[in-house]
């Protein structure tokens, strides 16, 4: 190639990356407006601020720890060889041009897209414990998720370690950032008991309606839109006919997804209630991205409808089955990204991808799940014993805005 | 002197109004209220689950009339808000001791 041509791949694939993770990044915006609009109003300002903050520690502890963990190397494929610093270099022209197209993106730019998933990661772990939660002991969760927890597993598939060797496929994250999050969501939603009033003790279970569902109803068009970063992006690369193809193919294989999990979940609730449930059609849409997520590219659009639809399916049941077990999940994180990240790592099986086995694809399901949520367990259990992680039964009834930020989102709203 | 307060449903404020306007009412306090009557509440469903609204939105109208108006204020407001369908709402009439208007100092029918 000509050195040219070696710097006008360059600076495109790094402006793809770029511009992929600001779209991912933009997901926390989706994320917070979608929480914002489950939760009752007594308890929107503390989760809009634990979802900026949330956002805002992903990226410190992965500067800090995060990025050297996951992406610093791993001789035997179990430990990281680094576990500190920041570990951000990118190349030199001259190095760049010598490797004669084999460097293809800044340094930078791979750090910034992998900062955003983490984020992502934690983001769905705030919606599950919404309400209820004390403000800092999650804070003070969200360290060690995005510093160890998700880094750890992290390295383990996308760092090159034993998950890769296994064979185990997860292209964009259904199992690395998914099921992660989910995991975590439900060892804390485990220790910290579902919400006062939610279930009774007949078995019944209270509806708590959402306080502004056009808010949800945006957060999941946010999120939507954010995907095509995070599938897309997760290409790496669409500097060249082929790539650029295949790019176009995850775009178009992410929006059907989406599209067939709400329709899904549309028809579900409709045909199960009596009635078309709005939050189930979100979830419905976001449950296809989910499922579409361990492998965009190996599918034609019309099968990449079809799993998004099976996702958009399993998630209604999963919400009502979650319900049955008294797992409180306000926003349904868990039922999205826990269960039908299963799904959708599952579901590689049947895709083009000849890579995938069965057996690989266990392997990554049981290794994330059970290290996730052992030191999830553990950790939280930590912050339990010494500041708790429930604020008090009154501090619950007046709202949890009241009690850790002091300020009502809606102040001139009188209920 | 009467005070007529009628509880009719929200989307029928308007008809109301315009009624009374035409009749020479000279001014109403409107407030948005919840209650229910014989209509009871109704059921929502969210995630699955479905739970009952008690207390259903309806508009509570205070006018105040000379004697002479109550009826036909009252037939205005019956007419005004009629659907046939439940949860119509109803009306009260209560009598007026003293009227005062603050800004005269004007007292009985004068400051209706």
């Amino acid at each position: 190639m000509s050195p040219e041509l070696i710097e006008v791949k360059y600076a495109l694939d790094t402006f793809y990356f770029l511009i992929c993770g600001a779209l991912v990044m933009w997901m926390a915006a989706g994320f917070t407006m979608l929480e914002a609009g489950l939760v009752r109003a007594k308890s929107t300002t503390e989760i809009l601020t634990k979802n900026i903050a949330l956002y805002s520690i992903s990226c410190v502890m992965y500067l800090v720890m995060g990025y050297a963990i996951m992406y610093g190397g791993s001789a035997g494929g179990y430990l990281p060889d680094v576990w500190f610093g920041n570990i951000i270099s990118n190349s030199t022209a001259e190095e760049v041009l010598a490797s004669n197209g084999d460097i293809y993106y800044s340094g930078a730019s791979d750090f910034f897209f992998q900062v955003v998933f983490v984020a992502t990661a934690m983001s769905i772990v705030s919606g599950a414990v919404a309400e209820r939660m004390k403000l800092w002991s999650f804070l003070l969760f969200a360290v060690v998720l995005t510093g160890f927890i998700y880094p750890m597993q992290g390295m383990w598939k996308w760092g090159g370690g034993f998950l890769d060797a296994a064979g185990f496929q997860d292209f964009a994250g259904s199992g690395v950032v998914h099921l992660c999050g989910a995991t975590a969501a439900i060892a804390g939603v485990i220790l910290l008991g579902a919400r006062k009033g939610k279930y009774t003790s007949d078995g019944k279970v209270n509806a708590i309606p959402g306080s502004n569902l056009p808010l949800a109803a945006i957060g999941m068009f946010i999120l939507w839109m954010g995907w095509f970063g995070f599938n897309g992006g997760s290409e790496l690369k669409v500097s060249d006919i082929g790539e650029a193809n295949a790019v176009a193919d995850i775009f178009v294989n992410t929006n059907a997804a989406a599209a067939g999990g709400l329709i899904a979940a549309l028809i579900a609730s409709q045909l199960l209630f009596g009635k078309a449930d709005l939050t189930m059609a979100i979830n419905g849409a976001l449950a296809g991205l989910v499922s579409i997520t361990a492998e965009p590219l190996a599918w034609t659009a019309g099968y990449a409808t079809l799993i998004g639809a099976i996702g958009g399916t399993i998630v209604v049941f999963s919400v009502l089955f979650m319900d049955k077990i008294k797992i409180d999940d306000p926003v349904g994180a868990i039922s999205v990204h826990g269960v039908v990240g299963i799904w959708g790592l599952l579901a590689v099986c049947l895709s083009a991808n000849d890579s995938a086995t069965l057996m690989g694809q266990l392997t990554g399901i049981v290794v994330i799940f059970a290290w996730t949520f052992v030191t999830s367990f553990i950790v939280w259990t930590i912050i339990k014993a010494v500041i708790g992680i429930r604020v008090t039964e009154q501090e619950e009834v007046d709202g949890i805005d009241a009690s850790e930020c002091g300020l009502a989102a809606y102040p001139e709203f009188v209920k | 002197m009467k005070m007529i307060t009628a509880i009719v449903k929200p989307f029928k404020l308007d008809d109301v109004r315009e009624a009374l306007s035409v009749l020479g009412v000279q001014g109403v306090t409107v407030s948005e209220v919840k209650g229910f009557g014989r209509q009871k509440g109704h059921t929502e469903l969210y995630r699955g689950a479905e739970y009952i609204v008690d207390f259903l939105p309806k508009v509570k109208i205070e006018v105040a009339v000379s004697d002479e108006m109550v009826d036909g204020a009252v037939e205005s407001i019956t007419t005004a808000s009629h659907t046939g369908k439940i949860g119509d709402g109803k009306i009260f009439i209560t009598s007026i001791e003293q009227t005062i208007r603050i800004r005269t100092g004007e007292t009985g029918a004068e400051a209706l």
